[in-house]
């Protein structure tokens, strides 16, 4: 094990490397010069601005969002040049909108103050000149070496020096990190584990070098120099098992001594891990941004036509100054580009109301309050997990309601990764543990000859040790252990195993219930209890640890009698190939037939070493262990290498049960019109049974089968793309996947050419990448730990809660949102298009039209609450309906809310009432009284004419698309109604002392005493609503949508829907 | 515990909402209310054309009636129109158009007559009426000040900005100041009956109650609360198109100085360059005579006020007024059109219902 480093390894010139020298004491003389680096202090600061900083750098953030830059912008063109409004209209939304969005921003701000300052202000014992000195987190120093206490989360990262426990190991958990509550164990450094008191550990003399800080959990490379008198350096590797991370909490271990600080503050992996993750943005998003641009075009046309035709129409000094209307002497002297520009801009101010700063609040607000609904939702509580939906970010609500294909893991997804037993295979004889509860021995109750034969028995024992050493379970032995809790009360009704795979656990369960019983692991000795109820142990030398490119996992033990045994479990894929001796066909035939039922299969091999081949291997495996450069590539070479020439001992097969109700999901979301890819990393045969008991595939489905030895990344891409162009794949299911290669088939068919809206779920560690890469992601809070769960953009107890998600949240979150954009952008079509028509009978001299009160809060108070509320709560059709037909989700698929005709409907309903208010106001007007005392109005009363219609209209253009009036709708519809009434009467009915000018004075009152007005403000009404009334009343009865039917009880027809759905055709990719 | 306060995606200002997930919910079991399930009773209308049918019925048999009623009542108000600008060389007013200056000391006056072939019962509305003036340009309409017009004695001395370039004149303040006020129309427009025995029998005009109630007794003031109005006004100016002082335009107090009728009226802009405002009110003698009877009539104007320059035209206006206001046909038509196509449209449902609905019931029943 000992090799000397310093020529093993020759990777003297890593460049992204730091030494930190323990306890601050220089290196004896003869080693490299000592240089002081400096590292930051353990302060944590998550938050973003400091007091002075606050609202410089807040309203920098803010205004760098391209819309409030553009309202920033109009603002200031108001303050700077002679517009028609005053800087009030829109500087007011403006500063209401940035205000709202500071105070909370700051007021995160100061939660995560609070926060860092119990961090860093939480007391820490270091450990100086020999004594243990109690002192504050962030003063801690790169060097410094600390203890630890029970339950005590560490302060930083630290290198585990030595523990209380005797054998050098402490046990962790690192919930608040990755949410895996399983405890881990981590190691001491193997010389200075023996180390009791701070005494001993201030005499260590070493330093530590380790690479650069980076963000990922699971790696570390380091090495420790410990320098002992005059002698070389001793070299020790440092790998992940011994940094423990800042944020995990000591388990099961009274104390560490003396881990040394080795990234403190914001250079620790958590600090570093909560960097910002790529923003996903919904297809409504997009659609909106589209829609803006349009708008923006619209805009800047509206002003260059209003400004070219300005010029063209004040041609003759008659009408540019008419003797009763001249300009001052300063605005005459100006040039006239500067003249016509400042036109141009004053008429970008008039319009500008057309992109409406409310609608990013109102949007904002909409999907913010709206994700509440899910978390509330007492349907997806789940009660045995105590949990229910969880809402990571709300920007994607609406795109719930458009995935066209989901990706799914199987297990833990589709299956309940609850692993059970159930049989094993050893040279072609099976054993099956009797019945689950009773936990008797029984092998081969059902069957199978040849037990006791000779060969079979040692092959059959050796197996049963095999899985029993061939794990990286961990015993527990209290039953208050905070983890999740694994395992049956057996014989010993106080211990647990516990290990991040549930296979595992499953496995090892199943021994003890064939007569082995592995016990614990005792200062690296392994102690099984066999079938005659005597202890064995074994010396563990060495965990080739799992990972999912290798697929199995390998122990390197040491028995009693002397013999170096390597046991190695894995997928039959990895194993098959690398035996070289034991009943291969047997086992093959009953692995295939156990994964056809279902079943996860697992093969188990050994491989006997001779002393000299365990010295190679170890060489290599040290060699690998200390490589501070490339260590993982290393390592799978050494793996590579030492896991070969097995002997196969036999196979091993663990049911998954499927999830409740897994198929009816599956089948509703066929039903829904997605398509269902299953990718996982199981073998073919038993994911096939899988799908097949999922009803994702059915029994009459055709299979077509691409089996390829070894799918590159290209030639899966060409199948893929093969694929969409000759047929429609209904279902799909892709074996054998890495993690990243599901991310890459998620990446493929999002860049395919529909651009389909994808959503991945998952529950486990692997599934990560997936959920990032998919626009939408979810994770299932499963038993693999939280990280699925916590990359998720949305979290759900169990996969049957995707069906109340998508078809029910995701279809009305997207109605609600679709209709709020079009809307929004609807009614400042009806608000501004008046504007631009008036300016072609005011001589395009940008008079509003409206009053400065009437523009402001248009968009603030009049007409935003009753959208706001109908995006909250309209339920075009009931819950229950949505579920039972899930075939109403094919009516909003592709974005078919928000595409360019229907877009192209409502902008031109919104010109339609426009020219309807503006023209119906102007041929009222046109040189008549409206008064029955003879009395004549004014352009004021014109403005508030047409706006008191506007107000009406869009207020009830909404009332008719609410298909759900709740009180709340009632209340705000005509609230908002009544409040413009009680506004204006206010408004109009006061001078108004701080204002300058009293135009509004009466208006409004006098507006109502007049008996046309009324008459005309009905008719105008009655007019603009006319035409959506009849547009949806024909499309309803000529065409209804599946949807429409389903409003007025009409189901829809089962056999039409199955001919669509009807499955063409099935591809599985191996 | 760290990981909700690291979050650090709100970087680029957007107002990102975290939504309400994290950790703090775990384990609670979501409220059953009728609002957190999205299940609050509610009423559910639904458009079809069934239930739409009754109510353009409804809108049609409501629409037609009060749009006949709108358009009998339109027509049997009363209106007479003369353009007296003086375009054509035929026109009496030739003249005084063509002549026009500002510096003229003499006033230049024309008669137009006319014929009334209709008696005009009640009240008589007599109304200016001016085109192609821009009464609603922005830089006209907020060429005023307001708290000056409320008799802010401040402002007086110091008007509004807004009033540039018409807010001083040889350093002293404008009163009343702006382009509208110096704008003021200022012709005079008198009537006269042509009795058939040959004699001119002046009409008589009432020059108040042309304003509204609320601009005359609230909105606009003089200054200085019934003190000597030309001492008030001393140190200003008057608007450089007037003849005389705002303090002389009136000798009734009580429609002198700002709370002049005329200008009052002059002061609300019009919404559009075409537009007519109230002049003058003749009041019906008694219930046996017509207001103005059948005949001949003589208008004399005094011509103060030049429009040709900007191609605008003058007009007198002499109208009844029902409940409904004065002469407006559109009103009444639009309501007879909006209520028969409703009524159009309810049949063309009727037969849509009738058929498509009986077609989707039938599908779906043997289905």
């Amino acid at each position: 094990m000992d090799c000397d480093l310093s020529r093993c390894v020759g990777e003297e010139n890593w460049v992204d490397s730091r030494t930190v020298y323990i306890g601050h004491k220089e290196p004896p003389p003869g080693a490299e010069a000592y240089i002081p680096q400096r590292y930051p202090d353990n302060r944590i600061v998550s938050s973003k601005y400091t007091f002075w900083n606050f609202i410089p750098k807040n309203l920098f953030e803010q205004f760098r969002r391209i819309a409030n830059f553009y309202f920033l912008v109009i603002f200031l063109v108001q303050l700077i040049i002679d517009t028609p409004t005053s800087p009030v209209t829109s500087g007011l939304p403006l500063f209401f909108v940035i205000t709202v969005t500071a105070i909370k921003q700051g007021y995160e701000d100061w939660l995560r103050h609070k926060a860092d300052c119990s961090i860093n202000e939480c007391p820490v014992d270091v450990v100086q000149q020999g004594k243990v000195v109690r002192t504050q987190s962030h003063k801690l120093r790169v060097g410094d070496i600390v203890m630890v206490r029970e339950d005590e989360t560490f302060p930083c990262d630290l290198i585990l020096l030595s523990s209380s426990r005797l054998d050098g190991t402490c046990y962790v958990t690192t919930t608040s990190l990755d949410g895996e509550s399983s405890h881990k164990t981590y190691y001491a450094v193997p010389d200075t584990m023996a180390f009791r008191t701070e005494q001993e550990v201030d005499s260590l003399h070493a330093t530590i070098e380790c690479e650069q800080p980076q963000p990922d959990l699971y790696k570390f490379v380091g090495r420790i120099n410990i320098y002992k008198d005059k002698e070389e350096p001793v070299a020790r590797p440092l790998g992940a098992e011994n940094l423990l991370l800042r944020g995990a909490t000591l388990k099961n271990t009274q104390q560490i001594y003396g881990p040394v600080a080795l990234y403190t503050g914001m250079e620790t992996k958590m600090a570093l891990n909560y960097q910002s993750k790529s923003q996903k943005r919904s297809a409504v998003e997009k659609s909106m941004n589209a829609f803006l641009i349009v708008y923006l075009c619209i805009l800047i046309s509206k002003a260059v036509i209003n400004t070219v035709l300005k010029y063209a129409w004040q041609w003759s000094p008659d009408r540019d100054e008419p003797w009763y209307n001249h300009r001052t002497e300063n605005e005459r002297q100006r040039h006239v580009v500067i003249r016509a520009f400042t036109d141009f801009l004053a008429f970008m101010v008039l319009f500008n109301y057309i992109i409406p700063v409310s609608m990013y609040v109102t949007v904002e607000m909409q999907k913010f309050l709206g994700s509440y609904f899910i978390t509330w939702d007492e349907e997806m509580f789940d009660e045995e997990l105590g949990e229910g939906a969880q809402v990571n970010t709300s920007d994607l609500n609406e795109e719930l309601g458009q995935v066209e294909y989901v990706f799914t893991d199987k297990t833990g997804t589709l299956t309940e990764n609850n692993m059970e037993f159930i049989e094993c295979c050893v040279d072609g004889n099976v054993y099956i543990p009797h019945a689950i509860c009773n936990g008797q021995i029984l092998s081969a109750a059902s069957s199978i000859d040849m037990i006791d034969s000779s060969p079979g028995g040692y092959r059959r024992d050796l197996f049963f040790r095999a899985l029993c050493l061939c794990h990286t379970v961990q015993v527990k032995e209290e039953e208050t252990v905070d983890g999740i809790k694994r395992g049956i009360h057996q014989g010993r009704p106080t211990s647990f195993y516990i290990s991040s795979s549930p296979d595992e656990v499953a496995l090892v369960e199943g021994m003890k219930r064939l007569g082995y019983t592995y016990l614990r692991l005792k200062d690296n000795y392994m102690e099984i209890l066999n079938k005659d109820d005597e202890i064995e142990r074994f010396l563990l030398l060495h965990v080739l640890n799992f990972d999912s490119v290798r697929r199995r996992m390998s122990v390197i033990v040491k028995s009693s009698s002397g013999e170096y045994l390597l046991f190695c479990k894995g997928a039959d894929s990895s194993i098959f190939p690398r035996v070289v001796s034991g009943k291969l066909e047997q086992v093959k035939a009953r692995v295939e037939q156990n994964a056809v039922e279902g079943l996860r299969t697992l093969c188990v091999a050994y491989r006997r070493l001779s002393e000299s081949e365990y010295e190679e291997a170890c060489h290599h495996l040290t060699e690998a262990k200390m490589a501070l450069q490339d260590r993982e590539q290393r390592l799978a070479q050494a793996y590579d290498n030492i896991e070969r020439d097995f002997v196969l001992l036999g196979a091993t097969a663990v049911e998954d049960r499927l999830q409740e109700k897994a198929a009816d999901t599956i089948e509703s979301l066929h039903k829904a019109g997605m398509k269902v890819w299953v990718l996982t990393g199981d073998k073919m045969e038993t994911a096939a049974a899988t799908c097949y008991a999922s009803k994702l595939f059915r029994r009459s489905t055709q299979i077509l089968e691409l089996t390829k030895k070894r799918t590159e990344e290209q030639s899966l891409h060409d199948v893929l793309f093969e694929l969409n162009r000759t047929h429609i794949q209904y279902a799909v299911l892709c074996c054998r996947m890495a993690p990243l290669q599901k991310a890459q088939i998620v990446k493929l068919i999002k860049a395919s050419k529909e651009h389909p809206i994808t959503l991945a779920i998952g529950d486990g560690a692997n599934d990560v990448s997936m959920i990032l890469e998919a626009h939408v992601g979810i994770g299932i809070m499963g038993k693999e730990g939280r990280q699925a769960a916590r990359n998720s953009d949305y979290a759900i107890p169990k996969f049957k809660h995707l069906k109340k998600m998508l078809l029910v949240h995701g279809h009305y979150y997207y109605i609600r949102i679709a209709e709020l954009v079009q809307y929004f952008f609807y009614k400042n079509v009806c608000f501004i298009f008046p504007q631009f028509l008036y300016q072609f009978f005011c001589g395009f001299s940008q008079q509003p039209l409206y009053d400065t009160a009437y523009l402001t809060l248009y968009n603030i108070s009049f007409t935003s609450l009753p959208i706001l509320l109908y995006s909250l709560v309209e339920k075009h059709v009931t819950m229950e309906t949505l579920k039972r037909d899930p075939s109403l989700y094919r009516d909003i698929a592709k974005n078919s809310l928000l595409r360019w005709p229907v877009f192209l409907y409502w902008t031109c309903l919104g010109v339609f009432d426009a020219v309807v208010f503006f023209f119906g106001a102007y041929f009222l007007f046109d040189n008549t009284t409206f008064t029955s005392n003879g009395q004549m109005f004014g352009n004021w009363t014109f403005g508030t004419l047409v706006f008191t219609v506007l107000v009406f209209t869009v207020t009830l253009k909404l009332a008719l698309d609410t298909h759900h009036w709740t009180w709340i709708n009632h209340f705000v519809i005509w609230g908002s109604l009544l409040f413009y009434v009680i506004f204006s009467l206010l408004w109009g009915g006061i001078i108004w002392p701080f204002l300058n000018y009293q135009r509004m004075y009466y208006v409004f009152m006098q507006m109502l005493s007049s008996g046309p007005a009324w008459l005309s403000i009905i008719l105008l009404i009655t007019v603009s609503l006319l035409p959506d009334v009849i547009k949806k009343v024909l499309c309803r009865a000529m065409c209804p949508t599946a949807t429409e039917r389903a409003q007025v009880g009409l189901g829809t027809n089962p056999e039409v829907l199955n001919s669509l759905v009807s499955p063409s055709l099935i591809s599985e990719i191996t | 515990m760290m990981a909700s306060g690291y979050s650090t995606k709100e970087e680029d200002g957007h107002i990102t909402v975290s939504g309400p997930g994290g950790g703090a919910l775990r384990g609670k079991k979501p409220e059953n209310t009728a609002f957190k399930q999205q299940r609050l009773p509610a009423w559910q209308p639904i458009l079809t054309a069934g239930t739409v049918l009754p109510a353009f019925f409804i809108i049609g048999l409501i629409f037609i009636p009060i749009g006949i009623g709108l358009y009998v009542t339109s027509n049997n108000i009363k209106e007479f129109e003369i353009d007296y600008t003086g375009v054509n060389m035929s026109s009496p007013c030739f003249n005084c158009s063509q002549n026009f200056s500002w510096n003229s000391t003499r006033p230049c006056t024309c008669s137009i007559p006319f014929y009334l072939d209709q008696p005009y019962e009640n009240n008589v509305f007599m109304y200016y009426g001016l085109s192609n003036f821009y009464q609603n340009h922005r830089r006209y309409v907020k060429s005023r000040d307001d708290s000056q017009l409320n008799g802010d004695l401040q402002s007086l001395k110091t008007p509004s900005k807004e009033c540039e370039p018409y807010a001083e004149h040889d350093n002293k303040p404008i009163a009343p100041c702006g382009a509208i006020a110096n704008s003021m129309f200022n012709d005079t427009l008198e009537l006269f009956y042509n009795d058939p025995n040959g004699t001119k029998v002046p009409i008589p005009l009432t020059a108040t109650g042309i304003a509204w109630w609320t601009d005359k007794h609230v909105k606009f003031r003089n200054p200085g609360e019934n003190a000597n109005l030309t001492a008030v006004f001393q140190g200003t100016m008057k608007p450089v198109n007037w003849r005389k002082p705002v303090y002389e335009l009136d000798s009734d107090p009580q429609n002198n100085g700002f709370i002049n009728e005329d200008f009052i009226v002059w002061m609300r802009t019009a919404a559009l360059p075409t537009f007519r405002k109230l002049y003058r009110i003749i009041h019906k003698k008694n219930n046996m005579v017509p207001t103005l009877p059948r005949g001949n009539y003589t208008l004399e104007v005094v011509y103060n006020y030049p429009v040709r320059s900007f191609e605008g035209r003058k007009r007198m206006i002499l109208s009844t007024i029902s409940w409904m206001g004065g002469k407006n046909p559109f009103l009444g038509i639009a309501y007879i059109t909006v209520g028969s196509v409703c009524f159009f449209l309810g049949v063309v449902l009727l037969i849509i219902h009738h058929k498509y609905g009986n077609r989707n019931n039938s599908a779906d029943i043997s289905n």
